[in-house]
C-alpha cells in the first residue's frame, strides 16, 4: 500500500508546474498535507445498529481510497465514523495517531447531494467554512471566489443553490469541501446523482481540483468503473465487513480501462460484490 | 390592473348592499332596522378621526399588541428551539407548556388579574400568551423538520453550537416560524380586544363596548372597522417580512394564468431541493386549528 501512495505522490509532482497557475492554495509543503486515517478493529454503526464489524483500515498520507459496496453496507457509516459524526462501538478511530474525538475542519465532508445551505449563495456557502475558521471577510470572499472559479462556477457565484443545476451543485460542494484547505476530504456518494456525462466530467474535475492539495481522500462509491477511476486502492464493503482492500493498477488514466491488470481487477470486483 | 378592479368593485358591492339593507329598514328574519347604515357610520368614524380619543385608543392597543406579539416572539422561539434541540429542556418543560397550551389565553384573565400589579401589564399577558404557543409550536416543528445534512456539513467545517443554531437552524426554520407568526398576530388580536372589552382603559377594544353600553350603535362599528384595518395591516406586516426574509425558498414554476412574467424563466424548480424545505408546510396549519380561542 505505501508504493501505491508513493506513485501518487510522484504524479503530483510532475504535474504540479501545470496547476500552479491556478492553484490559490499556497503550493508549499502540499506533498505533506495529508493526514494518515486508521480504523483499528472497528465496529462502526449505531448503538442500536452496528453496520459493519472488525473494520481495519489504514488510509496513508495524500492516498486516494475509494470504497465499494452495495447500498446498505455502512459505506455511509464508514465515512462518518472517519468524520467524527459517529464514534466507533469497539476499537478506534484515528487520525495521525490520535483518537477522533468528533468533527474538525482539516476533515471535510461532501455529501451526495442537497448539503448546501439553500438560503445562501454559491459563494457564501464556500465561504462559510472560511468564515468558521475565522477569515476576514475580504479575505474569505477572495478565497471563496477563487475555489469556485476553479470548479467552473464563477458566473453562478450570485446563485441560489435551487437556481442551479445538481451538477453545479455538488461542483459547488466541491469547492465549499476544499477551500478551507482540510487534510483529508471524505466524500458519501458526491457523483451518485448526477448523469453519466456530467459525472464523468466531475470525476475529471475532482482529480484536477485534488492536484496541488496533497490532501487525503475518501470516496464513497456505489460505481465500481468510478471507483476504479479514482482509487489508488479499493475498498470492497459487503455483508456487515471490509472484504478486501485492492491496489488499483494505473489509477486516474482514463487510457487504463482495458489495461489486462485494470480487467482483472473490474471482474474481481464485480464477482466479491455479487456474492 | 383588472384584479384591482375585481377587489374595488367586491368592496363597494358589499357596501351598497348593506347601505340598501339598512336604508331600506328590511326585516325578514335578519332584521336589519335597528342596524346603522354605512353613510351613519361613515358619519361616525370622521367624527371620531378628528378627536383626540381615537388616536389614544388606536397607540394604546397597538402599544399592547407590539410588545405582547414581540416578547411572545422571542420567547416563543427561544423556547420552541430549545425544546426542540434539548432533551433535558424537553422533558422539563414539555409537560407544562402541554398543560398550559390547551387553555385559551383569554380564560386566563383572573390570572392575569391577579398576578400582575396593573390593567395594562395583564393585558399584555394575555396578548403574549395568546400568540406564544403558535410560535412555540411550529418552531418546534419546524427545528425537527430540518435536514440533518445541514447540521452535519457544518460540523464538519468546525462549527460549533452557537454556528449550527445561527447559521443552520434559525434561517432553516424560518419558513415554519414565520408560519406560526402570521397565526400568533391574528390570535393576538383576538385576545387584546378580548383582554380590553373585559379589563381594560381605553384601547379599541375598550372603546368598541363603551359604544354598546351606551347604545352607540355606529359606534361599534367604527371599532369594528378600526380592528379589521389594524389586523389586517399587521398580519401583512408580518407576512410581507416573512416573504422578503424567505425569499430563498424555491418557488413553484407555475404561474397563474394572466400573471405570466415575461422577465426572468425561472428553471424547473429541482423536486429534491423543494423536498427539503417543505416539511415545516403543515405546521402553520395544525397550529392554526390548535389556537384559535
Amino acid at each position: 500500500m505505501s508504493t501505491s501512495s508513493e506513485t501518487r505522490e510522484t504524479t503530483r509532482t510532475d504535474t504540479a508546474g501545470a496547476t500552479t497557475g491556478t492553484a490559490t492554495t499556497p503550493a508549499t509543503g502540499t506533498a505533506v498535507r495529508g493526514t494518515r486515517l486508521t480504523l483499528r478493529a472497528a465496529t462502526l454503526g449505531r448503538p442500536d445498529a452496528a453496520a459493519l464489524a472488525d473494520v481495519d483500515l489504514d488510509v496513508p498520507p495524500g492516498e486516494i481510497l475509494t470504497v465499494v459496496g452495495p447500498s446498505g453496507c455502512g459505506k455511509s457509516t464508514l465515512l462518518r465514523t472517519l468524520a467524527g459524526l459517529l464514534p466507533t462501538l469497539t476499537g478506534s478511530v484515528e487520525q495521525d495517531g490520535r483518537p477522533i474525538g468528533g468533527p474538525a475542519a482539516d476533515r471535510a465532508l461532501v455529501f451526495q447531494e442537497d448539503a448546501l445551505l439553500p438560503w445562501r449563495s454559491l459563494l457564501a456557502n464556500v465561504e462559510l467554512p472560511l468564515a468558521i475558521q475565522g477569515a476576514p471577510r475580504a479575505e474569505r470572499r477572495k478565497r471563496a471566489a477563487a475555489w469556485l472559479e476553479r470548479v467552473g462556477l464563477a458566473d453562478r457565484a450570485r446563485q441560489l443553490p435551487h437556481r442551479v443545476s445538481g451538477g453545479q451543485r455538488q461542483r459547488a460542494q466541491l469547492a465549499r469541501a476544499l477551500a478551507a484547505d482540510p487534510r483529508a476530504v471524505l466524500m458519501d456518494e458526491p457523483f451518485g446523482a448526477l448523469d453519466a456525462q456530467t459525472r464523468a466530467g466531475m470525476q475529471d474535475l475532482l482529480v484536477e481540483v485534488l492536484h496541488g492539495t496533497g490532501a487525503t481522500v475518501v470516496f464513497v462509491t456505489h460505481d465500481v468503473d468510478e471507483a476504479l477511476f479514482l482509487g489508488d486502492r479499493v475498498a470492497l464493503l459487503g455483508a456487515g465487513r471490509l472484504v478486501a482492500v485492492r491496489d488499483v493498477p494505473r489509477p486516474r488514466d482514463r487510457a487504463a480501462h482495458d489495461d489486462p491488470a485494470r480487467v482483472a481487477l473490474r471482474r474481481d470486483v464485480l464477482t466479491s460484490l455479487s456474492i | 390592473m383588472t384584479r384591482y378592479a375585481l377587489r374595488v368593485a367586491s368592496v363597494a358591492a358589499a357596501l351598497g348592499l348593506w347601505q340598501l339593507l339598512t336604508s331600506l329598514d328590511i326585516d325578514l328574519w335578519l332584521r336589519f332596522s335597528q342596524f346603522p347604515t354605512v353613510t351613519d357610520v361613515a358619519r361616525a368614524f370622521a367624527d371620531r378621526l378628528a378627536g383626540d380619543d381615537y388616536w389614544t385608543d388606536l397607540t394604546d392597543s397597538l402599544t399592547r399588541i407590539v410588545t405582547g406579539f414581540l416578547l411572545a416572539a422571542v420567547l416563543g422561539v427561544a423556547t420552541g428551539v430549545l425544546v426542540a434541540r434539548s432533551r433535558l429542556a424537553e422533558d422539563l418543560l414539555g409537560p407544562i407548556l402541554e398543560v398550559v397550551r390547551p387553555i385559551p389565553a383569554i380564560a386566563l384573565v383572573p390570572v392575569a388579574i391577579l398576578l400582575f400589579p396593573s390593567n395594562e401589564q395583564g393585558i399584555v399577558f394575555i396578548t403574549f400568551t395568546a400568540a406564544f404557543f403558535p410560535v412555540l409550536v411550529s418552531t418546534r416543528h419546524a427545528v425537527r423538520a430540518l435536514p440533518p445534512g445541514w447540521e452535519e456539513a457544518v460540523r464538519t467545517m468546525g462549527g460549533g453550537r452557537w454556528r449550527i443554531l445561527g447559521s443552520v437552524v434559525l434561517p432553516g426554520a424560518l419558513p415554519g416560524i414565520f408560519g406560526g407568526l402570521s397565526v400568533g398576530i391574528g390570535v393576538s388580536w383576538i385576545c387584546v380586544i378580548s383582554a380590553e372589552m373585559i379589563s381594560g382603559q381605553y384601547g379599541v377594544g375598550y372603546r368598541t363596548w363603551q359604544d354598546y353600553t351606551v347604545v352607540d350603535y355606529p359606534g361599534v362599528f367604527v371599532g369594528m372597522v378600526t380592528i379589521g384595518v389594524l389586523g389586517w395591516a399587521t398580519s401583512t406586516a408580518v407576512e410581507l417580512l416573512g416573504r422578503r426574509l424567505t425569499r430563498w425558498l424555491p418557488r413553484t414554476s407555475y404561474v397563474p394564468a394572466g400573471r405570466a412574467r415575461p422577465k426572468s424563466p425561472r428553471p424547473a424548480a429541482p423536486a429534491p431541493a423543494a423536498s427539503s424545505v417543505v416539511p415545516t408546510g403543515p405546521e402553520p396549519e395544525e397550529a392554526r386549528d390548535e389556537h384559535l380561542v
